[in-house]
């Protein structure tokens, strides 16, 4: 057999890259760039694995970047109002995190309850609540910035700068979140039925499959992974703004159709995914570190490996 | 027009489909290509039509060698391959569709006038009543079939190449057709056509080549050869014995009691009951709710009706809770509800009772070996263990969908339409298959259009009309006739519709 494009290219893409960095940049592969490279991708790969099943089944999901605002906001919120009671420290830290992680899921039974028990669009669904999320951290910023608790910031600060053995808890969040999603994407029952729902929905409630439930799952799982994400990137910032998350569902969605799963539905994979938010977020670095080409084309450059991708998925199914 | 292959060969990677294929279409002349499925029709067709190139040999077009670019030049040359499944624009109108890709036009815009005049003048010659601004999805299936033939006169088709067209049609619709195929003939124009209706072949066509794997095994003039000499040649061996004979007699335990089935604008009121070891045959016209009431009983249908497997009442809501019961639906539309095409077979396979095959992860040795033994125990032919299941034959993806239904191990399975376009030789396996369940003390309610199937099949026959059961048949009374007369209401009700 030769050897399959449709899998290698997004590898040799990655390696290109790398390579690249480094022929550039002799501080590209020092460990506080990679870090940074990597705690940076966190957010939108976490996200980016649960877009995948999304997609996988046939769904789309375009709330994630506003949903994210909104979680933030939210979770800042509750930590500062139940400040004065609770005191600054880990329990309040707790309470935020649970917080963030009830939104998530409530956010994602939402859009799943519109798009399998409504029987609306997910395209239609999603740009709704984008919207609706979108305006709701707005207004509760009052239109500037809801900012935590200086205190507060100092206590959560080590969720994103601290870690294990010198790698920062994003990464391993991350690298966590991956490797769970690979598992049960490639050798889980869930996984498979997902990609059966993708692929033709009537076969698989023909199979006694519980399409809902399946594509349920997938947006309550994808809200959850928001979810976490968002607690990972407040004590970045310390804020939410009507800006936070503008742009992470099109790079999401871009991280996995560069990974190779198929837009329309129907087969997924995890680690292409993480390759295409690692490529994303390379090209990003690059920019940034060299002074070749303006870091303000980063999004031409990422559209075009976007379309070369999708053109190089299609080449396969020719060639098949 | 004449067409011609020559010694044409054709392998795809290291298989070899087609050996040595020779075969004349003379203008004015019906020509019926017929084999099983996977015996080489669709590539020799493809081959003729432009789709596909030879690997070996010659096409000809009036004795003079052609190589086709493509099926676009193949229909610049007017030979045109109409598909089983149409090729049509369902939301455009058929006007439309008679022009898509060639419209007519006047400097920069569409000349709508001399299109819809020159539609009107293709579908009259076709002796077609459509409306040209009827929306294609709107309109039946033999008016479908006839705008593909108009789209296909309107680029001058001189040879006329037919996948399966009576597949999807009825028999008073197939007339329809054929009419219209000897006016073609009349024309000059030479058609080539398959199916898996030998009576249809034996009525229509002028000369009958016969494939088997690969290669023409019988080549004749239609007349000079009777129905069982085709059968023959396609299978290899003698099919007098299509429908195995009993060897356990039907039980007496009644596994499974329907009463007051109803599902809502299909179905009213349906009751009947299942023994161990029985084969009930559902019989009736194409809409008389047939399929409709069974997709009710398993759950995939909202349904109303008390249902006792065992004495004991049951709830399907949805078709997990049927199959845990024991109860399995095998669909009669593989393509759309049955199979997922672009997977291979393990998927497929186990999709149905993919829980068996999970502990916390899929074990896919088991799954390996469960497919091992799908293949050995259904002889299911592949090219290889990943072939795409949409790239199996008809039959083969026939007997995977039936090795999956099987493979959740169902007491009780419903078959709907279980040889819906599947040639003679996997049919007699399929019907092989039937009476193994049976023997094995299982029991199969099967739903199909083909009278001589229910009849070879069933024990005992329940005959719907319009959503309800008409009448029940067992033993002697079994006959085309009656349950003809019952399907069409001129008989009354008796038996279990009382």
């Amino acid at each position: 057999m030769k050897p399959d494009l449709h899998v290698l290219g997004p590898i040799l893409a990655l390696v290109a890259l790398i390579l690249v960095g480094a022929a550039m940049n002799s501080n590209f592969l020092s460990a506080a760039n990679v870090t940074n490279v990597l705690s940076r991708s966190a957010f939108i790969g976490i996200i980016a694995v649960g877009m995948t099943f999304v997609i996988t089944a046939g769904g789309l999901d375009l709330s994630v970047g506003s949903m994210a605002a909104f979680i933030a906001g939210l979770m800042i919120l509750v930590m500062n109002g139940l400040l004065p009671t609770m005191g600054p420290g880990w329990p309040l830290v707790g309470v935020g995190v649970g917080a963030a992680i009830v939104a998530g899921l409530i956010a994602g039974f939402l859009n799943g309850f519109l798009v399998t028990t409504m029987r609306i669009e997910a395209f239609i669904v999603t740009l709704g609540t984008m919207g609706i999320y979108r305006s709701l951290v707005t207004w509760l910023a009052d239109g500037g910035t809801l900012s935590l608790d200086f205190g507060m910031r100092t206590v959560i600060r080590p969720i994103y700068y601290d870690g294990i053995l010198g790698i920062s808890w994003p990464i391993i969040v991350f690298a966590l979140v991956a490797v769970l999603g690979e598992i049960v994407m490639r050798r889980g029952a869930f996984g498979r039925h997902a990609a059966a729902v993708g692929s033709n929905d009537q076969v698989a409630r023909y199979s006694s499959v519980d399409v809902n439930r399946v594509r349920m799952l997938t947006y309550v799982f994808l809200g959850l992974l928001v979810g976490i994400a968002t607690i990972m990137y407040v004590p970045r910032l310390g804020s939410a703004s009507s800006s936070t998350g503008v742009l992470w569902e099109l790079e999401a969605i871009a991280a996995v159709i560069i990974g190779g799963t198929m837009l329309k539905g129907g087969f997924g994979r995890i680690w292409g995914t993480v390759i295409g938010v690692l490529i994303l977020s390379l090209i990003d670095n690059i920019l940034n570190l060299t002074d070749g080409v303006s870091p303000y084309l980063n999004g031409a450059i990422q559209g075009v490996i976007i379309i070369l991708a999708v053109i190089l998925q299609r080449e396969r199914k020719a060639g098949g | 027009m004449k067409l011609t292959l020559s010694g044409i060969d054709r392998r795809f990677g290291d298989v070899q489909v087609l050996f040595d294929v020779d075969l004349v279409l003379n203008p004015g002349e019906v020509h019926a290509l017929i084999g099983e499925n996977g015996a080489g029709k669709s590539t020799t067709m493809k081959i003729m039509s432009g789709y596909l190139a030879p690997t070996a040999g010659q096409v000809l077009l009036d004795d003079a060698p052609v190589t086709f670019a493509g099926s676009q030049d193949a229909e610049a040359r007017g030979v045109v391959l109409i598909h089983q499944e149409f090729n049509l624009a369902e939301q455009l109108t058929v006007e439309q569709n008679v022009f898509l890709g060639h419209e007519l036009k006047r400097g920069p815009f569409l000349d709508k006038r001399a299109m819809r005049a020159r539609t009107r003048e293709l579908l009259d010659r076709l002796n077609c009543q459509v409306s040209l601004d009827a929306r294609v999805r709107d309109i039946s299936n033999p008016d479908k079939q006839m705008v593909e033939i108009a789209k296909a006169l309107g680029r001058e088709a001189r040879v006329l190449v037919m996948d399966e067209p009576t597949a999807v049609l009825t028999e008073r619709e197939a007339e329809v057709l054929f009419e219209q195929v000897d006016r073609l003939r009349a024309e000059g124009v030479a058609l080539l056509f398959t199916s898996h209706k030998l009576d249809e072949v034996k009525r229509i066509s002028d000369r009958v080549t016969v494939m088997r794997d690969g290669r023409v095994v019988a080549q004749a003039a239609t007349a000079e050869m009777s129905e069982d000499d085709m059968a023959t040649a396609m299978v290899g061996r003698d099919v007098s014995s299509l429908y195995p004979a009993r060897t356990r007699p039907v039980g007496e335990e009644v596994v499974l009691s329907v009463r007051g089935l109803s599902v809502p604008g299909h179905a009213a009121d349906v009751s009947f009951d299942l023994r161990r070891g029985e084969i009930l045959g559902i019989a009736g016209l194409i809409g008389s709710g047939r399929t409709e009431t069974m997709e009710g009983l398993v759950g995939l249908r909202t349904a109303t009706g008390r249902i006792e497997m065992h004495g004991r009442e049951v709830r399907f809501d949805r078709p997990r809770a049927a199959l845990a019961a024991g109860v399995a639906y095998l669909t009669e539309d593989r393509k759309a509800r049955g199979l997922l095409l672009a997977k291979g077979m393990r998927e497929n396979l186990t999709l149905q009772s993919l829980s068996d095959f999970t502990a916390f992860l899929i074990d896919e040795r088991a799954e390996d070996r469960a497919l091992d033994r799908a293949i050995a125990d259904f002889d299911i032919r592949a090219p290889h263990r990943k072939v795409e299941v949409g790239n199996l034959s008809g039959g083969n993806q026939q007997k995977l969908l039936l090795a999956k239904t099987m493979l959740a191990d169902p007491e009780i399975v419903v078959i709907d339409e279980p040889t819906r376009g599947i040639d003679i030789g996997t049919k007699q396996q399929i019907y092989a298959f039937i009476h193994a369940l049976v023997a094995d003390g299982k029991s199969v309610i099967v739903i199909s259009s083909e009278m001589q199937e229910v009849i070879g099949l069933a024990d005992r026959i329940l005959v719907m009309r319009q959503g309800r059961v008409a009448g029940e048949l067992t033993g002697d009374e079994i006959g085309e006739d009656r349950i003809v007369r019952l399907a069409m209401g001129l008989d009354g009700m008796r038996g279990a519709a009382a």
